[in-house]
């Protein structure tokens, strides 16, 4: 098992950084990149930046902030919102990004997810679901940030989708997303116990200790975290400290060490 | 001081943007180049890569870089080969079948193994921060591309490949996977080979980068 990863996500809606609950009520926060670099220099072990109107008018947006952003930040970065072919992915990736999240087009084309994968490597295919809780143990994929249903299982999609080279799965659950009610480990659980590729656990972490459950239960194997950071309720040093101290692996980090030499 | 200058080996694999951010980062005035001039001319290159080991090795073979990159060997000029670029510096790899690399650092690339030592099954690729172990316990890290970091600095790892030098001396640090030891930094005589990325390890890669810029 490497270090549980403790990603900053930032859904994006044009040039701002963007808020809502349960991916719906969108409310501004500011400007993507201040609070990228916040996050990066808290120690933030990966960035998400997702645009979250992408796949309604068809075009992902956060190249530029992408390319700005990798000026001054340096772990990775993964980019999601309205890519649907190779040409996005590949304008994605030059732009600074390590990775794809893709999620509606690969519900209408399921072949991206082969493509990409083949054309740049599992490693930056993430597949990603937004989840809704249907019955015990049942989750509908949506699409179009929680707006529109598919019929298709959760489960079944995340093996179709790995077996066709998905590398990680980005997996948020729509109902807990944004109420801060921490995260809906049982779905977690179920994804993470049905793949074998690294699962993110996404939607409802309101506190520091909301992590321990998703991780030692539902095995995920990084979480990603919005309103938490963005509403400073805390910062990534005393979640880093509250998974260490539950006994959890965790990359090394010391700011001090880090930036003053 | 002058300002130092890097060539980044482009050869259409990899985020190279993020590579060369990076370096300028450093200060480093950064060249992108797949010109077998100039890269035989440059004070130190940079082999990146992203992808699939034959792949690239096909790539770099229609750029007629295979050559090249062999030459900057035997002229010692400094190279720093990140991820799969790490991997082509071997002699060979059974990544898709049996493929030959370009046999700078003798010893193969071989698949991380999906069970760890206990016999569970771990999870492929190998992906996130690792902390980083001294390989030679007689040896400490001074003169290598680790001089300004410590054991137990943790980086950015993404593969499901690894190198296996055939003669221990050239693995300077690994980490543990499963109880497995994966090699992250080897290196001989001017070249070095990471296989965790330094331009997304935060400030502890940046180190290594800085040190491979003042070589």
């Amino acid at each position: 098992m490497t270090n549980l990863r403790l990603i900053a996500r930032l859904d994006v809606k044009g040039p701002n950084l963007i808020k809502g609950i349960h991916l719906e009520g969108l409310r501004v926060i500011g400007a993507p990149n201040d609070f990228a670099l916040d996050y990066y220099r808290q120690g933030a072990d990966e960035l998400i930046y997702m645009d979250i109107v992408a796949s309604l008018y068809g075009r992902n947006h956060l190249g530029e902030i992408i390319k700005d952003a990798a000026k001054d930040i340096f772990v990775p970065m993964t980019v999601g919102g309205g890519i649907r072919s190779i040409e996005n992915a590949r304008e994605i990736l030059r732009s600074g990004a390590d990775k794809v999240a893709i999620n509606t087009a690969a519900v209408a084309n399921p072949g991206i997810i082969s493509d990409v994968a083949r054309q740049f490597g599992s490693q930056c295919m993430v597949l990603s679901i937004e989840a809704k809780k249907i019955a015990n143990d049942h989750w509908e994929v949506y699409t179009d940030n929680g707006r529109e249903r598919t019929g298709l299982d959760v489960i079944e999609w995340a093996k179709l989708c790995v077996s066709n080279g998905a590398g990680e799965v980005l997996l948020t659950s729509v109902d807990r997303e944004g109420t801060r009610k921490g995260f809906d480990v049982e779905l977690v659980k179920a994804v993470s116990s049905a793949v074998n590729v690294p699962i993110i656990a996404s939607g409802g972490m309101g506190k520091s200790e909301d992590l321990l459950p998703v991780v030692n239960d539902g095995g995920a194997d990084a979480v990603a975290m919005a309103d938490i950071l963005h509403y400073g309720r805390a910062k990534i040093g005393d979640i880093r400290a509250t998974a260490k101290a539950a006994g959890l692996g965790v990359r090394r980090y010391e700011y001090a060490r880090s930036n003053h030499n | 001081m002058n300002t130092p200058e890097v060539t980044i080996i482009d050869y259409g694999v990899g985020n190279l943007l993020s590579v060369k951010r990076g370096f300028e980062h450093c200060g480093a005035k950064v060249v992108l180049s797949s010109d077998p001039n100039i890269i035989l001319a440059s004070h130190r290159v940079v082999l990146p890569g992203v992808g699939a080991f034959p792949n690239a090795m096909d790539a770099l073979q229609k750029l007629n870089l295979v050559s090249v990159i062999k030459e900057l060997g035997e002229l010692g000029t400094p190279l720093l080969a990140i991820c799969l670029g790490m991997q082509l510096l071997m002699d060979e790899s059974e990544e898709f079948g049996f493929n030959l690399g370009l046999g700078l650092i003798p010893g193969r690339v071989v698949a991380v193994s999906e069970n760890s030592v206990e016999g569970t099954s771990q999870k492929i690729p190998h992906i996130g921060w690792s902390s980083l172990y001294n390989s030679c316990e007689n040896i400490n890290w001074k003169g290598t591309l680790l001089q300004d970091n410590e054991v137990g600095d943790s980086v950015y790892f993404v593969h499901s490949y690894m190198a296996q030098p055939a003669n221990p001396i050239n693995q300077v640090a690994h980490v543990i996977y499963g109880g497995h030891r994966i090699s992250a930094v080897i290196s001989k005589d001017r070249i070095t080979g990471c296989q965790f990325h330094p331009e997304k390890s935060g400030d502890l890669g940046l180190k290594i980068l800085r040190k491979f810029c003042l070589d």
